[in-house]
């Protein structure tokens, strides 16, 4: 019990403090670009409790949802079908080492050019930005599998399916889902700018209009909003790859016990 | 490098023997070529899909007509100045982001109450997209560069504090005690101890931070209209320019390539001596 009160005593402690000085600050000022916490909170439950967020919230985060899950789902089995056959790897290796290098925001207006300003659009740059992590992470997974395993389970006659399912992808786990964990803050990034480029909805266009009304407790609370959703998806990853790795980690444990 | 003639023993021979074919390896024409093919396969692809009409040709233009317009561009002074302007806010921020993180990071670090004070906060406020920030950037600041750097700096920061944290705690605990008992002053034993360390997880850090600012620093350009290549797309595309976007897009990549194969490059120089740079020589 009294190390549960002291955790949550640590947990809490500075942003209270932090809270209070941001308080403290703000009493003295009138300036408008910083509003108060409980001005924020309120406006936080003003803005986005309601239609709103049937409006923007919900739609932003389906797109951020569809867009990362197909990136997911397409960086595991591309990663997969490469991984397992080193030509392929060194045929495709250049070309994936140079779409990786190009900074994923810039997808946008050649997509808007490619594809036209509809919700298919801001899916498929999501998902063409956040795939290179999965991607990338998987194809390193797959070669880094031990020979010796791959080995064994050749002399026990475990091919093809079997082999991918029941030896591969337990190996390249760990890299696959590292991968899936730098994927998911490029995804939200590419959700918000893609809105911020053209949309009639969605959290970054609302912000980008509160800016421009000058809005800025609306704004603040915006960007607030957007730090809840970063800060749940990452919480619900690690509650994923916990479950997904949970042989991982025991074994880890066991080693750094030993 | 000339291994010295070795004495006619069976051991020694094959040790030198495989040393040499060590050394041998890392030139595989086979790779080089393959990959080559592949890059071609991906141009030839979009050739097609142009030439063909499989994409309208006014917003997918020939691969060739993008590669020519790029090497175009190569000549421009514009495309220079741009150049120059994203990776000055790139520069700036990365070195800003270390400053602030590597001293900070080692301070929280080498306290287990600060960092159990300040893991809560730091939770929180890593995965706040940095993009978001970029409202606020506008309002805050009225200068372009300071608007680029507030994000690509909050952005960087992060990557590279984490990175830094996990190294101070990987310190030897032994290892830092010995230091105390022997009289090390404070500094002595960050310069000595903590930092060598840490060097593998900063650089780590530092490599995470490079592509992460860069990507900040061109949608910041993208989005405010800072002036840099991100601006010159957006311009570039306004403008009806097609050929022109593509081959912006094409040099971002290729800057992006130049950055991270810098930055590895910086690693092994950094860390020859350490284990997972020695290993993949070796491997």
């Amino acid at each position: 019990m009294r190390k549960i009160l002291t955790a949550i005593g640590f947990a809490l402690a500075l942003p209270v403090i932090l809270i209070l000085i941001w308080w403290l600050i703000s009493l003295g000022t009138t300036s408008i670009f910083m509003p108060k916490p409980d001005q924020l909170l309120r406006e936080f439950f003003e803005t986005w409790v309601g239609d709103r967020f049937f409006t923007d919230v919900l739609p932003s985060l389906a797109r951020f949802a569809i867009g990362t899950g197909v990136a997911i789902v397409f960086g595991i089995l591309i990663g997969l079908l490469v991984g397992l056959s080193r030509n392929l790897r060194d045929y495709t290796e250049p070309i994936f080492e140079f779409f990786r290098a190009i900074p994923p925001p810039v997808l946008i207006p050649v997509f808007g050019l490619l594809i036209g300003v509809s919700d298919q659009m801001k899916v498929v740059v999501i998902a063409a930005g956040a795939i290179w992590p999965v991607l990338l992470n998987t194809i390193e997974g797959v070669r880094g599998v031990d020979s010796v395993q791959s080995e064994t389970s050749r002399s026990y006659g475990i091919h093809g399916i079997a082999r991918v399912r029941f030896q591969v992808m337990p190996a390249a786990a760990p890299s696959i889902l590292a991968g899936v964990r730098q994927a998911l803050p490029i995804g939200i990034i590419l959700m918000v700018i893609s809105e911020m480029f053209f949309s009639s909805s969605g959290l970054g266009f609302s912000i980008i209009q509160f800016q421009r009304r000058f809005a800025i407790p609306e704004m603040w609370s915006g960007i607030l909003m957007l730090g809840l959703i970063g800060y749940a998806v990452s919480m619900i990853f690690k509650v994923v790859e916990r479950r997904l790795l949970h042989w991982y980690y025991g074994l880890k444990d066991i080693e750094n016990a030993a | 490098m000339s291994t010295p003639p070795a004495p006619i023993d069976t051991i020694t021979r094959s040790v030198a023997v495989a040393e040499a074919r060590q050394r041998r390896r890392p030139f595989r024409p086979r790779r080089m070529l393959l990959g080559l093919a592949g890059v071609l396969t991906f141009l030839l692809i979009w050739e097609i899909a142009s030439r063909t009409g499989l994409v309208g040709p006014t917003y997918l233009p020939p691969a060739s007509v993008s590669v020519l317009t790029m090497f175009t561009n190569a000549g421009l002074s514009g495309f220079w100045v741009a150049v120059g302007q994203t990776i000055t806010s790139w520069g700036l921020g990365m070195l800003l982001a270390l400053a602030l993180s590597v001293p900070l990071g080692v301070f929280i670090g080498l306290s287990p109450l600060l960092q159990k004070a300040t893991r809560s906060t730091v939770e929180f406020l890593r995965p706040i997209p940095s993009v978001g920030l970029i409202p606020l950037a506008v309002l805050l600041f009225a200068v372009p560069l300071q608007q680029s750097l507030l994000i690509v700096t909050y952005g960087a920061f992060w990557q590279v504090f984490i990175q830094v944290l996990y190294g101070v705690a990987d310190v030897d605990s032994v290892a830092m005690s010995t230091a105390r008992s022997f009289g090390f002053t404070r500094w002595q034993r960050i310069r000595d101890v903590v930092f060598p360390t840490m060097l593998p997880y900063l650089l780590t850090g530092i490599r995470l931070a490079a592509s992460v600012a860069l990507i900040l620093a061109i949608t910041a350009e993208l989005v405010i209209g800072t002036p840099g290549l991100g601006n010159q797309i957006a311009l570039a595309k306004e403008a009806g320019l097609y050929a022109s976007t593509y081959a912006l897009v094409l040099a971002t990549g290729l800057l992006g390539m130049i950055i991270n194969v810098g930055v590895r490059a910086l690693e092994h120089r950094l860390l020859g001596w350490h284990q997972s740079v020695r290993g993949e020589v070796a491997a």
